[in-house]
C-alpha cells in the first residue's frame, strides 16, 4: 500500500460513514463493560433492526468517553448527545425517540457539560469517537497521514526538530524534553536501535494509558512509527500489563491490521522504511514503570532498575540504544506532525506545552478520565471538571501524582498544573492520578495507605526504599494505633528525606512524597494523633477503641 | 582505542584516573576510603546499599560512587555531615531489617557491616527491629545460608553468575520479602548447578553464607582453587 492508497481509504471511509444519518457510539472500555456495555451494544444493534433504521444508523463499539461514573455511556452523532447509565431496557426508547422521531430523550442525557468544557482533547482526540477495532475508522480521522507526511516530505532530523519545537515533555512523569531524548538516540551510531512504549500502569486509581490503548491503539502505533523513523529504530516493543486484557486484545488486533496494510513491517507504505512491533507483557509490578526496570523485563529478566548512566539512549535493550517513551507521549506525536511543533507549543503553558491526561477519582461528583491543557489550576479540575465535592462535603486535600504523589491542601488549589510547579510543592505529575479527598479521610491514614502500597511494590534492591519504607510504615502503625511518640514526627521527616534522596530509582525517590507533604501541610493532624489520640475523621485508633469497649 | 585520562578533585585532592573509572575506584586508588557493602572489585556494579553516596559539586543530587563514572573537572565530596548522617541511617535500616546479633554470628569481628557500624558510630537503632525468623538452609555438605543475616547485597549472586558462571543463587519475592534462593528455590543439597566452589561464602560481607565449622578466616582463604577444580570436574 502506498501513501496515495491511504488517502483513498480515508476518502472512501468518510463517504461510507456519511451514508449513515446517525452514528451511535457505545463506550465498551474496561470502565463501562462491567456495567453491561456489551449488552447495551447488542440491544442497540437489535433495536435499529427492529425499527428498520439499520441503513441510516451505524452502531459502533468505541473506547472511553471519559465520564466513567455514569457508564455505560453512549454518544449519538450528529449533535454529540451523551446518554448516561444506559441499560438494555432503555435502548428501545432511545432509538424510537431519538433516531426515529428525532426527539432526544432529555432525562437520560448527561448534564455535566462542565466536565467537557475545560478539557482539551489531543491525545484522546479519537477516544469514544472511533471503533478501535477498525483501522479504517482511524484512517478516516486522518490517521497514519502523519507518518505518511514524515516519510514523504521530512528527514529524520526534520521530525526531531518539529518535536523539539513543540516543547513536548515526557508524559511518563519525569517530564524530560522529548525532542532532546530523540536526538540523543538518533545521534548514537550503534545499531540496531529499539523503541519501547511504556504501557505499565501500576498505581491504584490510574487508568489513562489503559484507556488510551483501548480507545485509540493506532495513535500509539503511529507515534511509535514516527519515533522509529526519527531515531532510526527498526524494532519496537509495547510493554503492557498482562492484567489489561481488553487493551492487549485491542492492540494485538491493531498491530495485525497495520501489518496487513503494510503500515508496519519491512516496507512501510512502500518507502523502504522498516519497522516492526511486538507486545511484551508485564507480570504487574509498580517498579516496572521505571525505564531501566522495563528494559530488564522486556529482556525477560526480573524487573529491577539499575543505576544510570548508562542511559537507555546509549545502552538500553541488550546494550543497544533504546528510546523509551510513555504511550501518552507517543500519542501526541501524530498531532504535532500534522499541525506543526509551533502550533502544539501554544497549547498549555510556555514552559509546559500540550495537555495531560488525568485519572480523576475520589470524593467528587464527576470522576473519570480527563485531558486538560497544562497550566489549568487544581481548583478548575476539582470544581469545574470534577463537579465539586460529593454530597457537598468540605474539601480537604488533593493527591496529585498517584501513590507517590503529594497531598496538597486547599491553600494550593489555585496552583497551575505543570511539572515544575507541582515539584515545588512536593507533588509530582507522575502517571497522572488525581485523588480528591474530603473531610471524612484522615491524612495520617492516607499517607499510611500509600506508604503501604510502596512497601509492597518496592523491588528490594536498594536499602532506603526496601528497609526505610518498612520503618516508615511501622511508625505510621504506631501513630494510628495510639502508641506514637512526638519524636516520630522528626523521625518520619528524616527518614522520608533520606529515602527520597538516596534511593536508586524513581519509586524510592518519590515514595515518601505523601508522607513529606502531609507532614508539611497537615502536621497538626499528626500532633493530634500522637498527643490527644484523636483522629478527626474517625479512621484511626479502631483497635484502641475496641479494647476500651471490650474492657467496659 | 586509547583510554584518556580524567582529572578531577576528590575531597579537594586533585587526582587523575583513566577514563571510565568509577568515583569509588578513583577514590580508592588515591587512598580515599568510601564505605560500601554491596560493591566488590571484580563484580559488576550494583548500587544497592547506597552507602557510597557522594556529593558532586554543582548538583543537588547524591550519586552512588560505585556506579558513577568520573567526569572531567568533577569535584567530588565524600565526607560531609549529611553524608555521614545518611550512611548511619543506611546502617540503621540494615540492622533493623533482620536479626543481626553479633554475639551469635559466625562473622563476629570479621563482618563488614559490624565494622562499618563501628566506624560510623552507630550506637543505637532509631527504629524498631524486625524479629521474624526466616528459613536457614543447612542441607549442603558444608555451605550454610542463613537468610536472617542476609543484607541482600547480592555479592553472592553476582560472583556465582559472573565469576563461577553457574548462576545457582538468585532472589525471590520483592521488597522486604526478598530472599536469596538456591536454583529454583530448592534445598541446597538438591542443587544441580552448584559447584560448591565457596565463592559465595568468600564474598559474603556478613555471616549469611558461610562454611560450616570452619573459621571465617579460613573460608576467606584463597587456597581452595584445587578443591573447586575437583568439584567442577565431577560427573
Amino acid at each position: 500500500m502506498k501513501l496515495d492508497d491511504l488517502q483513498k481509504i480515508a476518502e472512501h471511509e468518510v463517504d461510507f460513514q456519511r451514508a449513515y444519518k446517525h452514528r451511535i457510539n457505545v463506550c465498551c472500555s474496561s470502565g463501562c463493560v462491567p456495567f453491561g456495555a456489551l449488552k447495551v451494544l447488542k440491544a442497540f444493534q437489535e433495536a435499529v433492526r427492529e425499527f428498520g433504521v439499520e441503513k441510516e444508523c451505524k452502531v459502533a463499539r468505541t473506547g472511553c468517553v471519559g465520564t466513567c461514573s455514569v457508564g455505560p455511556a453512549v454518544i449519538i452523532d450528529p449533535g454529540d448527545y451523551l446518554y448516561q447509565s444506559v441499560t438494555p431496557e432503555k435502548v428501545r426508547e432511545i432509538v424510537r425517540d431519538h433516531i426515529v422521531l428525532g426527539l432526544p430523550v432529555k432525562d437520560m442525557l448527561y448534564h455535566g457539560e462542565a466536565f467537557f468544557k475545560k478539557q482539551r482533547r489531543l491525545v484522546l482526540r479519537n477516544a469514544g469517537k472511533i471503533d478501535p477495532s477498525r483501522i479504517e475508522d482511524y484512517i478516516a480521522m486522518g490517521g497514519y497521514s502523519a507518518i505518511g507526511k514524515c516519510l514523504a516530505t521530512m528527514t529524520p532530523q526534520g521530525v526531531i526538530y518539529e518535536v523539539s519545537r513543540s516543547g513536548l515533555r515526557g508524559r511518563g512523569g519525569a517530564g524530560f524534553p522529548t525532542g532532546q531524548k530523540w536526538s540523543l538516540v538518533a545521534r548514537t551510531h550503534t545499531t540496531p536501535k529499539y523503541i519501547v512504549a511504556n504501557l505499565d500502569e501500576g498505581d491504584p486509581g490510574v487508568f489513562a494509558n489503559r484507556t488510551l490503548a483501548e480507545a485509540d491503539p493506532h495513535a500509539i502505533i503511529e507515534g511509535m512509527l514516527i519515533a522509529a523513523y526519527a531515531v532510526g529504530a527498526e524494532k519496537g516493543y509495547i510493554y503492557i500489563r498482562a492484567e489489561y486484557p481488553l487493551a492487549i486484545q485491542t492492540l494485538q488486533k491493531a498491530i495485525a491490521q497495520a501489518k496487513g496494510m503494510s503500515l508496519l513491517g519491512d516496507n512501510v507504505l512502500e518507502t523502504g522504511f522498516k519497522f516492526d512491533l511486538e507486545l511484551r507483557f508485564g507480570a504487574g509490578a509498580f517498579v516496572a514503570g521505571e525505564e531501566t526496570a522495563i528494559l530488564a523485563s522486556v529482556e525477560g529478566r526480573r524487573a529491577m532498575p539499575r543505576p544510570r548512566p548508562p542511559y537507555p539512549a546509549n545502552s538500553g535493550l541488550w546494550g543497544k540504544p533504546t528510546l523509551i517513551q510513555n504511550v501518552e507521549t507517543l500519542a501526541n506525536i501524530p498531532v504535532i506532525i500534522q499541525n506543526g511543533g509551533e502550533w502544539f507549543s501554544k497549547v498549555g503553558t510556555a514552559k509546559c506545552s500540550g495537555t495531560k491526561c488525568f485519572s480523576l477519582t475520589g470524593q467528587i461528583n464527576n470522576p473519570g478520565l480527563i485531558e486538560v491543557p497544562m497550566g489549568i489550576t487544581l481548583r478548575e479540575v476539582v470544581y469545574d471538571i470534577g463537579g465539586g465535592m460529593q454530597d457537598n462535603r468540605p474539601f480537604k486535600a488533593v493527591l496529585v501524582g498517584g501513590p507517590s504523589g503529594g497531598c496538597l491542601p486547599e491553600a494550593l488549589l489555585d496552583l497551575p498544573i505543570d511539572y515544575d510547579s507541582l515539584t515545588k510543592v512536593g507533588a509530582i505529575m507522575g502517571s497522572g492520578g488525581i485523588v480528591v479527598i474530603d473531610d471524612q479521610s484522615c491524612m495520617v491514614d492516607t499517607a499510611k495507605f500509600f506508604t503501604d502500597f510502596c512497601v509492597e511494590e518496592s523491588c528490594g534492591k536498594c536499602v532506603p526504599c526496601r528497609a526505610g519504607l518498612v520503618k516508615i510504615k511501622e511508625t505510621f502503625e504506631n501513630i494510628t494505633q495510639g502508641t506514637g511518640k512526638l519524636d516520630d514526627i522528626a523521625a518520619l521527616d528524616k527518614a522520608g528525606q533520606y529515602i527520597k534522596e538516596a534511593s536508586l530509582c524513581g519509586l524510592g525517590q518519590t515514595a515518601p512524597n505523601p508522607v513529606l507533604t502531609t507532614l508539611r501541610y497537615f502536621r497538626d493532624e499528626y500532633v493530634e494523633h500522637i498527643v490527644e489520640k484523636k483522629c478527626r475523621a474517625g479512621k484511626c485508633f479502631r483497635n484502641l477503641k475496641k479494647e476500651e469497649d471490650d474492657a467496659q | 582505542m586509547t583510554v584518556g585520562t580524567v582529572k578531577l578533585k576528590i575531597d579537594n585532592v586533585e587526582v587523575a584516573v583513566p577514563e571510565g573509572t568509577t568515583i569509588l575506584e578513583a577514590a580508592k586508588s588515591n587512598g580515599i576510603d568510601i564505605p560500601t557493602l554491596c560493591n566488590l572489585e571484580g563484580l559488576s556494579g550494583y548500587g544497592g546499599c547506597r552507602l557510597c553516596m557522594v556529593e558532586i559539586h554543582g548538583s543537588p543530587k547524591l550519586f552512588a560512587a560505585c556506579v558513577t563514572p568520573v567526569g572531567m573537572g568533577m569535584e567530588v565530596i565524600t565526607q560531609s555531615d549529611k553524608l555521614r548522617e545518611y550512611r548511619k541511617m543506611a546502617i540503621q535500616f540494615i540492622l533493623s531489617e533482620r536479626t543481626h546479633i553479633c554475639a551469635v554470628c559466625v562473622a563476629n569481628n570479621a563482618c563488614e557491616l559490624q565494622k562499618l557500624a563501628n566506624d560510623l558510630g552507630v550506637d543505637h537503632v532509631m527504629f524498631e527491629r524486625e524479629w521474624t525468623r526466616l528459613p536457614v538452609d543447612s542441607t549442603h555438605d558444608f555451605l550454610v545460608l542463613d537468610r536472617n543475616r542476609c543484607i541482600l547485597c547480592t555479592r553472592c549472586l553476582r560472583v556465582c553468575d559472573e565469576i563461577e558462571g553457574v548462576h545457582t543463587l538468585d532472589l525471590k519475592m520483592r521488597g522486604k520479602d526478598a530472599q536469596v534462593i538456591i536454583d529454583l528455590d530448592e534445598d541446597w543439597a538438591n542443587s544441580s548447578s552448584c559447584t560448591s566452589c565457596r565463592k559465595c561464602a568468600k564474598v559474603c560481607p556478613v555471616g549469611a553464607i558461610y562454611v560450616e565449622s570452619v573459621a571465617l578466616e579460613e573460608t576467606k582463604d584463597k587456597g581452595i582453587a584445587e578443591f573447586v577444580l575437583s568439584r567442577r570436574n565431577r560427573k
